[in-house]
Formats: C-alpha cells, structure tokens, sequence
C-alpha cells in the first residue's frame, strides 16, 4: 500500500520521518462503514434484534456482527473487516435499511483496504473467492492477519488444521503449528546469534571456555495464553448459599468420626431390594441410615433441636425431618424427608425417590426444602472416607457418610474377614451438644447399622 | 458416472456430507435427502446447526426431514412466557426449545413433519420450497384444496393452517423449515400454545395465532410417512437425483463431529430463556392468608432471563419490611425461573427468625412470585 513505501523512505530522512509519523498516524485510523448487505427476496429493511458486539470491541472477519430479523427470517450478519468498532448505527429494535450502513468499523491501515472500497457485501461467492487459497483442491480458510503470520512464518496454511468455523484456520491454530515445531522457525534469541560467530572463530588450546561459549542460550519460544479472568456476580440461589453458610460459621463446630462395619447391612438390602423393586420403588442404603438416626433421636432429642438467635432458648422439634443433601444442577440442594419417626423404612425409600426424581427434574417445591432439622450428607457416592461437614442452621447437628470400601478386620476370634467399612463425620453445636451427648447418639446409630435385626426392638 | 454411482453405494456418510465434489447429479441440481432417527427437539435443532456451519452446499442442497417428541419451539426473538403456557408444559412433561431462526411459536409432536431445505444464501427461495411441498401434496391427493400465501403459511380450504415456516440466514448458507400438520393433537396444541400471562410488556416478537387443521382430518387415509414419501419425490425429481433418503443418527459424532455440544447448548438455560429480549412484568395476584385476602402488586424488569429489578407492593406490616427487603435484593441477579426462586427462598428461610407464622407468611408469598416465572 501506498503508507508502506513512504515508510521505507523515512529511514533516510530524519525530518521526513517525523511528518510521516503524523501522516501515519491519520492513517492508522481508518474508519470504514460497513453497510447492511442484500438480504434476499428484495427485502429492503429488517429489525435489528441483538448486537453481538458493542462499540470499542475489536472484531476478525467474519465475527458475527448482529442477529437482525426480516418477515420470519433470521440473519446472522459478519464482519468483513478486521478492526475495531466504532460506531452502532441503530439501537435494539429499530429498522435498518439494506445499503445503509450498519456499523463503522475502524481498520488498521496496514490491512491494505482502499476507503473507497465498494462496502456493499456482494454475494458470499466473491468474497470467498478473495480470501480462499486454493491448495491441491482445497479451499484453506483464513483471515488476512492470519496468513501473514503464516508468512512471517514460513508456514503452509495447507498443512495447519483449523480448528475454527468452516475449518477455518485462526491465529491460534497456527501458534499450535509453531510451538509442535522443534524451535527451527522462530528467529533465535539475540543472545544465541551474538555466541555463535565467537565459538567458530576460537581455536582448540582455549577448549573449556570454547565449550562454554558455544552453549547456546535456549531460544525462548514465546508462551502464548490467550485465556483471561472472568469475573460475574453471584446471585439468587449462590448468594443465598453464601449468607447461609456464612451465619453456619457463627456455630462452634465440633466434630466427631467413626468406622461402621455395614456387612450385615449390605446383605440385608440384597435380600430387601427385590422385594422393594417389586413395589415400585429403589432401595439404597439411605433409608436405614435414616431410620436409624431418627431412632437415635429418640434417645437423643437434643441433636434434633434448634437454638434461638438470641442463645436464650431451646426448642426440642417433635418431628424428626431428616434432611437428604442432594447434589443437584442448581448446587448443593437439601430436601427432607418429614416425619421420619413415624415411617417405615420403606415409605422413607418411597420419599426418597420422589425427593430424588424432583430434585434431578430441578422442580423441589418450598413444602420438600423447608422444615429440616437434621440433615446426612451422602457424599461418599462421590467419594471420599472422612469430611468435616459445616452445620445447616437452624440445625444443630449434621452427619456426613463416606463411601463402603471392602477393608480386612478381626472378627471375635482374632480372624482376618472381609468387612463393608463406612464412616462417618459427624458435626454439632457445641454450644448446646457436648462431645458425650454426640458419641454416645453415633454409638446407638452405629449398632442399628452394625446389627439391623436390633432396630426390630425399638421401631415404632 | 459409472464412479458416481459407484460413490452413491459406498461412501461413508461422513464422506458424503463433507466433499461437495462426491455428490450425485450435476452441476445445476445435486442433492441430498436426510431424515433424522432422533425425536428429539434438541438434536434435530442441532443437526441443522452443524449442516448450517459446516457443509458446502454450493453444489448441493439438502432436504432434512424430522419429527419431534412432543415440544413447543419458539423463535429465535420471542418470550417463551408470552408465547405459551409454561406451568402446563412443565405438568405434561413438554419441552420447550428456542430455534435459530426467526418467525413464530409452533407446537411439535409425532404428528407433525419438518421439513428443512438448505441451500448457499444466493440460492434462498422460499417460495419455491413451499411450491415444491404444495405440488407434493396435489400428486398424492388431487383434490386437496391447498394454496401457499405470501405470509410463506400454508392453508386448507383457504382458512386453515397447515404450514408455517420460519428461516436462518448466515454469511455462506441459509435454511427455510416449515412444519406440516399431518395428525397432531390439536386440544394439547391450543391448550399450550396459550399464555395465561397478564401484564408482560415486551418487544420479542409476537406470533400470530392461525386456525390449524389436519390433513388426516381432511383425508384420514393420509399417514405421516405418505406425505413425506410424496415430498422427497418431488425433491429428488426437481434436484434430479435418486429417490434415496440417508439415515442420520444425531448423536453420531463420527458423522457429525461436534453435534453433541451443539444439542448440548440448545438445552442450556442461558439459550432456552436467557435470549429472551427485555421484558417487564407488572402485575398483582392475591394470596388467602388465615381468611383474610392480600392484594400484592409486583413490578420486575427481566434482561437476559435475569430479574435487573423488582419491587414487590405488600399490605403494609404483614412481612417484617426487612425480611421482604431481603427477599427483593435476593431475588434482584436471580434468573427468573421458578427452580432459583424455590431453592433461594427456601435457603434465605434458615436464617430468619425461627417463627412459624413468619415462615408461612414467606412461603406463601415465595410461592406465589414463583408462579409468576
């Protein structure tokens, strides 16, 4: 172009270079209006239903522009230019007109397009035909600034794989083709060129230092990451996690673990499961865990109680609704199921299953995540063995369940059997809950478990 | 043309979508007739998303023939909250989805045919598209009296709807589909394809309701499978090329690499209800409380799917003002969806006083702000 030839002639002439520097910089900012291109069906005006960008943005070629609408019709229009946008030329819902224009784009002079450049998007075809390079039958995709580079590079665009729309090939695409690349294509580091004509010219009785001068420098490639921060706010669901959880930190936590031997459980569901499927309904072990935390409430009802705001005061729940932490799209969501003292193990399986298809649904109604006042917290489905679970006020106490490992134990008679080990973690106000209190409640849970046939005696 | 047919029978489907050059026919005409194994709303959308960014189609259109499980499918620009009856769909288990292209609310299910004609954008005629199913139709039942109008509709006996159509237009290629009611359930169609909604003041784009009819109503010996029979032949006949349909399975990726990130984003929320334009909610709704009834009044402006601001007008000291200040800057960011505002609710409800009036006071109030999303 015609600003790069005035370029070269600078470097002769002190005086000339500083007039071209101002004319360049006139040059630099060249603002070109991209006009609304032909639509069809001799469509002349359309409503501009969405801006993908805003002014200020830099777009490539062929990055969407806008979504507008015409008669149940939805254009997607690109950009032609590389550049940087400057102006918007209709608001959300106005009518732009076909050949008016849409957006002024600011482009970069040593991009090489004329100002009086026909604006008017001809048919797709011609477009194309500018800015594909036809290799052995293929049509290689890429935009100007991207082959230049490949240039710069000594790259063949036909044997880079682009990754991008159409299989067009983008900047990225071609760093990816430089870094696979063992260091011959990028220019060495100065430090290397200053080293290598000195190591020649050294004879062999200065060998150590010969050595030493010829270790080249690496050539410092460089580290390309295009990824940037992104920061959004929280709200609705997460912010109200955020004051919950910050109001549970005002509970002295304290904790307390064990190891449960489930074999005798793991084979009682086997035999129930059946009997349960018949029924309608899926057995897991959570519906034992469950009624065997409510029967320990029943010995216990401190843990199922709830502490005013004011420490005054403390309310015993008659009702034992045990809360089910669920792991939903929303987050950690806690339904619970009302009234545990009072049901059998297999209507808590028939609540758990509803609660469990509501909950994936993400359709949990007010009634099903109000009103807990205990909560057990599965997390072993997902892993792990011990956890240190934070209380959910009003609660005063909250058990988290580790996954069943198959672990080597001594029976009674100091024999090595295979057991069905899980523990559990245990969380509870200290201010109302001694340590006492809270390992004799695990105890009572953990024999339930350990021997099912002792739940028989005190269900209700 | 010997290798040409050689090339029908043997090439790989993946080969057969992506190489213009191994297509069949020549020059001038080159097609190609898919037809979806899927009912799904989110695969098919995504099949014509992957044709749309990825084939060539300067030597060859394609016909895409699908049919959905029943879903409601609005407009790339519409509110789905004005257009039809969400609490409905939720209880009957209907989907909801939000095409690329532009045009109005239409109801899905078996009964109902797609029909997507991809062409490059130079090629983009709907009219004749529509003129090709119309000749379809008279081939197969002569005495059909159907006639396409310049709104790009189909109708029967000149006042009942049994096509619409809708179109996407991108820089190289674009897509005209239009739906043909062959023996959909219409009760289901009128009933979801009504918005109980009072008080929503938008600029989405609104769909003009039409009087819809079967064709098996008009002719109970037509099946699905007959009118789509009728319409390839055309196709293949207009496109000169053989009365061949190709089956495609939607979550091939071999096939159609990428497809499952594409139906992926169809069903995210940010898609489904986040691209709905600006809109403001100004309503009242009353709530029964303990024999007594409250008049509350609530404004909310929704961008991007998001509450931007709400106010809620309470009787005066039934909720502590803070609790109910509490509740509008929660809800205030929250996506205006009835799950968000349960689960926010809910959760805010542990750390209020503990008081059992207070609590049914909230959810009842919660409750109803949920109905409105």
């Amino acid at each position: 172009s015609k600003y790069a030839c005035v370029f070269d002639k600078s470097a002769f002439n002190f005086s000339h270079q500083q007039r071209l520097f101002r004319t360049s910089a006139v040059s630099r900012g060249q603002i070109v209006q991209f006009k609304l291109s032909d639509i069809g069906e001799g469509i002349t005006e359309v409503t501009v239903k969405e801006w993908y960008i805003k002014e200020g943005d830099s777009v490539s070629q062929f990055d969407s522009i806008c979504e507008v609408q015409s008669d149940k019709a939805s254009v997607t229009i690109t950009s032609r230019y590389d550049g940087i946008i400057r102006k918007l030329h209709y608001n959300l819902d106005e009518i732009a007109y076909v050949g008016k224009p849409l957006v002024d784009i600011e482009i970069d002079a040593s991009k090489g397009v004329a100002p009086e450049e026909d604006v008017v998007e001809t048919p797709a075809m011609s477009h194309e035909e500018h800015t594909h390079q036809e290799i052995k039958g293929h049509k290689t995709l890429a935009t100007p600034a991207v082959r230049r580079l490949a240039m710069e590079n000594n790259i063949k665009l036909s044997e880079v794989i682009g990754t991008g729309k159409d299989n067009r090939i983008l900047k990225e695409d071609i760093l990816n083709f430089l870094a696979k690349q063992t260091g011959a294509i990028l220019p060495p580091s100065p430090k290397a060129e200053i080293i290598a004509p000195l190591s020649k010219s050294e004879t062999v009785p200065t060998a150590p230092k010969d050595k030493a001068r010829k270790i080249q420098m690496p050539v410092s490639r460089p580290i390309v990451f295009s990824g940037k921060d992104k920061t959004e706010p929280i709200t609705g669901f997460h912010k109200a996690m955020v004051k919950t959880m910050s109001a549970a930190l005002k509970i002295p936590h304290f904790g307390y673990c064990d190891e449960i031997d489930l074999t005798q459980l793991v084979q009682l569901r086997e035999e129930l499961k059946p009997l349960a499927q018949s029924r309608g309904i899926k057995l897991s072990f959570m519906p034992f865990f469950i009624k065997a935390a409510s029967l320990g409430l029943l010995q216990y009802p401190i843990l199922n109680a709830s502490l005013d705001e004011s420490c005054q005061n403390v309310t015993y729940k008659a009702s034992h609704n045990i809360g089910v932490a669920m792991d939903t799209e929303q987050g950690l969501i806690v339904p619970n199921v009302k009234n545990v003292q009072v049901s059998s193990i297999f209507e808590i399986a028939s609540e758990l299953n509803r609660l469990q298809a509501l909950g994936s649904a993400g359709q949990l109604g007010t009634n099903d995540l109000t009103g807990g006042t205990f909560t057990l917290s599965n997390i072993g489905t997902i892993g792990g063995t011990y956890a240190k679970p934070v209380i959910l006020p009003p609660e005063v106490a909250i058990g988290a369940l580790g996954k069943i490992q198959v672990l080597p134990r001594f029976n009674g008679k100091g024999e090595v059997f295979k057991a069905q080990i899980m523990n559990v973690s245990w969380s509870a106000d200290h201010r109302i809950i001694d340590g006492a209190t809270m390992a004799r409640f695990s105890n009572l849970w953990k024999s339930y478990l350990e021997n099912p046939a002792s739940m028989l005696l005190d269900l209700k | 043309m010997v290798l040409q047919s050689s090339f029908k029978s043997c090439l790989p489907l993946s080969c057969l979508l992506r190489t213009p050059r191994a297509g069949f026919g020549g020059a001038a005409s080159g097609g190609l007739i898919i037809q979806s194994l899927s009912n799904d709303v989110y695969q098919n959308l995504a099949v014509e998303d992957w044709i749309h960014d990825h084939m060539n189609l300067e030597n060859r259109q394609v016909l895409f023939l699908w049919r959905n499980s029943p879903a409601v499918v609005i407009g790339r620009h519409q509110n789905p909250w004005q257009e039809c009856n969400l609490q409905l769909m939720r209880q009957k288990n209907i989907k909801l989805a939000r095409r690329r292209s532009g045009g109005g609310t239409v109801y899905h299910d078996l009964g109902n045919i797609n029909l997507t004609f991809f062409t490059t954008r130079k090629k983009y005629e709907r009219m004749e598209n529509l003129k090709l199913v119309v000749k379809a139709l008279k081939a197969l039942r002569p005495q059909l009296n159907i006639h396409v109008t310049d709104r790009y509709d189909i109708l029967l006996d000149g006042q009942y709807k049994i096509s619409g159509t809708a179109a996407k237009l991108g820089r190289t290629t674009a897509y005209h589909h239009c739906t043909l009611l062959c023996n959909a359930n219409k009760c289901v169609l009128s009933s979801v394809l009504k918005s109980p909604y009072k008080g929503l003041k938008s600029n989405a784009t609104p769909s003009v309701p039409a009087s819809v009819k079967n064709l098996f109503e008009e002719d109970p010996s037509l099946t699905c499978e007959m009118l789509l029979d009728a319409i390839t032949e055309e196709y293949a006949t207009q496109h000169r090329i053989d009365h061949h349909i190709t089956l495609i399975n939607p979550t091939d990726e071999t096939v159609l690499p990428g497809i499952n990130d594409k139906s992926k984003e169809l069903q995210t929320w940010e898609w489904v209800y986040g691209k709905t334009p600006k809109f403001s909610v100004s309503t009242c709704f009353n709530m029964i409380y303990k024999d007594s009834v409250l008049n509350v009044k609530v404004h909310m402006d929704v961008k991007h799917g998001r509450i931007e601001a709400c106010d809620i007008d309470l009787p005066q000291q039934w909720l502590p003002p803070a609790l109910c200040s509490e509740l509008v800057k929660s809800l205030t960011g929250s996506k205006f969806c009835p799950n968000e505002t349960t689960a926010l609710s809910s959760t805010l409800l542990r750390i209020c006083p503990q008081d059992y009036e207070l609590h049914s006071k909230w959810n009842l109030l919660c409750e109803n702000m949920t109905m409105l999303m």
